[in-house]
């Protein structure tokens, strides 16, 4: 029924108005000290007001963006695609922490269905049949692999495969427009970069086999192919494909094709403003905070290592509103 | 009662049952949106309630009719006598436009309300011109609400 997302959509609309424009990331990008910046994002209502270092008004953020999500959708599909990359983040992570033991820093993500420490005692255990049926093989395989060669490329690649394609076939089983169309961006892009990076570090094509996601909108064997032939290669395939924006970004700087490969999704989402009734703006707005998190993240981290001005604007992702 | 007293109160009944069930229908969606509005901004209330309510008025219109048609047969204030299954069939087409044109109107119009509250929830001082786009809905309604009395009213 239409209206079934009347409410949710009127809600993410009013919060809309709180994400950050490019203005406001400008004010952000203005403020010299990094004290400033932490002051303003407090100001803008970021965090509790209690945190005192960046990652933790961060990681807030992001767990009131999950909140938000839990509150209107109520379609596991969508659940399942917007955790996935974060599931499969923590698997990577507790598979390399069970085999080389404890690390100090905090590298899970909890905002999702399986946390750190479940993911920790999941991986520890073997027991690859409590985690979502798409990662289990993956799981095992790259838990084996890591063991046996402690090949952490090999392990991460296997991991990384497994999320894309399960983001992929979560889109497609949801017949949700959105939801297809940000699965076949997130797929593409994500090979489009395990390319260009093969294609940086002289990976072979059988690497990359292992490495890249099938999906509708790139040829895999035409990208291995461009890959292994050079940079310019490279470009020139996906001047034919949907992404040439992508080739033009590649030509001019890696951190100006690492934008554009944000800056693809944000375009994916956009029209999502104008709808009224379906799940798709509340997706678009999940996928806006995370790409505003992400942007805030990039220049505080710019401003904390005393990069120019101009070298963390290069880096700054178009904005959503 | 006659078939024909029968078929006019079947009008009436449709233009009642109709129009009120696009106005509840319209009035409930953009209801559904106002609630979103409200649970991050209760600053909007009277804005997003005006929004709600516009859809509401096919069921008045559709009252309206019904009653003029009740009286017209004369089972307000009595005096019903025999009617025809012509006139009553008469009545019963005359009562179809506020009706249908109720139900849908009701219906779209409750969801352009909704999407107007969306404007207003991003930019509530654009009100007015929020409020325009559930309005030019509501012209087809008061044109079947025209034909419906000028058909009810004109039967002899």
């Amino acid at each position: 029924m239409a209206e079934n997302y009347a409410f949710a959509v009127a809600r993410v609309r009013a919060l809309e108005a709180s994400l950050f424009s490019d203005a406001t990331i400008d004010q952000l990008l203005g403020c010299r000290e990094y004290g400033a910046m932490l002051q303003m994002l407090a100001e803008k209502g970021w965090g509790d007001g209690t945190e005192a270092d960046a990652e933790t008004i961060l990681a807030r953020e992001r767990e009131k963006t999950w909140e938000v999500l839990t509150d209107l959708v109520k379609d596991p599909v969508v659940f399942e695609l917007l955790s996935y990359s974060k599931l499969f983040h923590n698997l990577k992570a507790a598979i390399k922490e069970v085999v080389i033991g404890k690390v100090q820093a905090h590298i899970y993500y909890d905002d999702c269905p399986i946390g750190g420490e479940e993911m920790v005692k999941i991986v520890s255990e073997k027991n690859f049949n409590a985690l979502p049926k798409p990662m289990q093989e993956a799981a095992a395989e790259a838990h084996e692999s890591f063991l046996h060669t402690g090949d952490g490329q090999l392990c991460d690649i296997i991991v990384d495969r497994a999320a894309l394609c399960a983001i992929y076939e979560a889109g497609q089983r949801s017949k949700i427009d959105l939801l297809m169309e940000y699965a076949e961006t997130t797929v593409a892009v994500a090979d489009i970069k395990v390319a260009v990076r093969s294609q940086k570090t002289g990976k072979s094509a059988e690497f990359m086999r292992r490495a890249l996601a099938p999906c509708k909108s790139l040829n895999v064997e035409m990208l291995i192919h461009g890959a292994l032939s050079g940079q310019e290669a490279l470009a020139s395939y996906l001047e034919e494909t949907d992404y040439r924006e992508g080739a033009e970004a590649l030509r001019t700087s890696p951190s100006a094709f690492e934008r554009w490969c944000d800056n693809r999704i944000i375009e994916a989402i956009k029209p999502q403003k104008y709808k009224a009734f379906t799940v798709g703006p509340v997706v678009a707005y999940v996928l806006a905070r995370e790409n505003e998190i992400k942007t805030v993240r990039i220049i505080l981290s710019g401003r904390q290592n005393g990069l120019s001005d101009d070298s963390i604007r290069e880096k700054v992702r178009e904005m959503y509103v | 009662m006659t078939m024909g007293t029968f078929y006019a109160l079947l009008g009436a009944a449709i233009a009642v049952m109709l129009a009120g069930a696009g106005s509840a229908m319209g009035v409930g969606i953009a209801g559904q949106a106002a609630a979103g509005v409200m649970s991050e901004k209760p600053e909007l209330f009277a804005k997003v309630l005006i929004m709600q309510l516009l859809p509401g008025t096919q069921g008045i219109y559709g009252l309206l009719v019904g009653f003029i048609a009740l009286s017209q047969i004369g089972v307000i204030g009595g005096g019903a006598g025999e009617m025809s299954v012509a006139t009553g069939l008469m009545y019963c087409a005359a009562c179809l436009p506020i009706g249908l044109v109720g139900l849908i109107s009701g219906v779209y119009q409750g969801k352009t309300s909704a999407a107007s509250i969306g404007i207003l929830a991003k930019k509530p001082d654009q009100f007015g011109k929020a409020m325009l786009f559930p309005a030019m809905v509501e012209t087809y309604a008061i044109l079947a609400l025209l034909i419906s009395v000028l058909s009810v009213t004109g039967i002899r």
